[in-house]
């Protein structure tokens, strides 16, 4: 897909996985820059600046290619192209999906459109955003109860990502044996099940400002428009199969099994929520 | 239910342990869970049943391959620890 800002991510992206090389690169720059005169008449510091900066850049190369064996940058640069627009309009849907349309994920020949240009397309962004904020509101709340130190904080933050990864393996697991042949990637997965902590900071803002009433009261409004979202949202994904490899009929498994998948997916969610956010709010 | 990341890999380990030793003749077969009385399923198909078996009959592949030692060595390590 056209990625129209990669000049500032690729360069974020890259930074952030060897940022002890690229600070090798501009320290001597700007060691060049003022001294170039002396540079220039000292061919020792002039050949060892060029020696360090082929090696700078042999491993950069090295980083980048065996981060591309195991995850495809270019897939989780698709993630993250998101806008204002974007967002505002996808935090809305999430809380209040039940004025939403189209639910359909707009291709263009063939790819999938980018989240700047189509709402329904899932995004990272907004998932690891709300996960550290979470993280940030737990550390809060629990320190408006004074049961805060900086260990409880990892742990809030490690429990949260434990559930996350158990919900996507459960998920995969569950798509791969009833041969489901939808094109919900791992990434797809974690962006959908980390929608939920949008709810789950607006319950837990509810539950500090408004006492343990606002709590329910947004507990319950969160879990209902979340189940709604999953529900529309997968439905278009999974239920209805365009496969070319059937004989024309309808979808290759049993379409109550896929159903299952879809209730009992929505249905988890208000119980994590309620689980991860009870303990904060008392 | 404070969880780590720790004890996830320890369940981990386990549930993947669990699987693997799941014996061929002397029990899956009795079940009628063996891999040889699942032949018959091509075309598009496959059934649940099938997908489990052959998830099985792959975890228990790949177990006697190279993570045969390298499981057993990280066990020993977490579960003493």
């Amino acid at each position: 897909f056209d990625d129209t800002s990669s000049a500032a991510p690729g360069m974020n992206s890259q930074g952030f996985y060897t940022p002890a090389y690229n600070m090798a690169g501009p320290s001597n720059d700007m060691q060049g820059g003022p001294g170039v005169n002396n540079l220039f008449a000292d061919p020792m510091a002039s050949a060892a600046m060029m020696y360090g900066s082929s090696l700078a850049n042999q491993g950069k190369d090295m980083v980048n290619k065996e981060i591309n064996r195991f995850m495809s940058v270019n897939k989780l640069k698709y993630f993250f192209a998101v806008d204002t627009r974007y967002v505002l309009k996808k935090l809305m849907i999430l809380m209040f999906p039940y004025t939403h349309q189209d639910w359909e994920v707009r291709y263009h020949r063939d790819t999938p459109l980018t989240p700047r240009q189509d709402v329904n397309a899932p995004d990272l962004y907004i998932p690891t955003m709300a996960f550290i904020t979470y993280i940030l509101l737990a550390g809060m709340a629990l320190g408006i109860q004074k049961r805060f130190s900086p260990e409880v904080l990892g742990l809030c933050a490690s429990t949260a990502l434990v559930w996350i990864i158990i919900e996507v393996l459960v998920m995969l697991l569950s798509l791969y044996l009833l041969t489901v042949h939808s094109d919900l990637s791992t990434f797809d997965l974690i962006a959908y099940s980390g929608y939920k902590y949008v709810g789950m900071i607006f319950t837990v803002l509810c539950g500090l400002m408004f006492g343990s009433d606002g709590y329910y009261v947004a507990l319950a409004w969160s879990s209902c428009a979340l189940m709604f979202f999953i529900v529309r949202s997968l439905k278009m994904k999974i239920l209805p199969s365009i496969s070319s490899d059937s004989m024309g009929m309808g979808s290759n498994s049993k379409p109550q099994l896929r159903l299952y998948i879809t209730v009992a997916t929505a249905v988890f969610q208000p119980i994590i929520i309620y689980w991860l956010t009870s303990h904060l709010v008392r | 239910m404070a969880f780590t990341l720790y004890s996830l890999i320890q369940a981990a380990i386990l549930c993947i342990n669990a699987v693997a030793v799941l014996h061929e003749e002397r029990f899956l077969s009795k079940i009628g869970w063996g891999v040889d009385q699942s032949v018959g399923g091509f075309g598009d198909e496959p059934g649940i049943k099938v997908q489990l078996m052959n998830l099985i009959r792959s975890v228990r592949t790949v177990m006697r391959g190279a993570c045969f030692f390298l499981l057993r060595i990280f066990s020993h390590l977490t579960v003493s620890g």
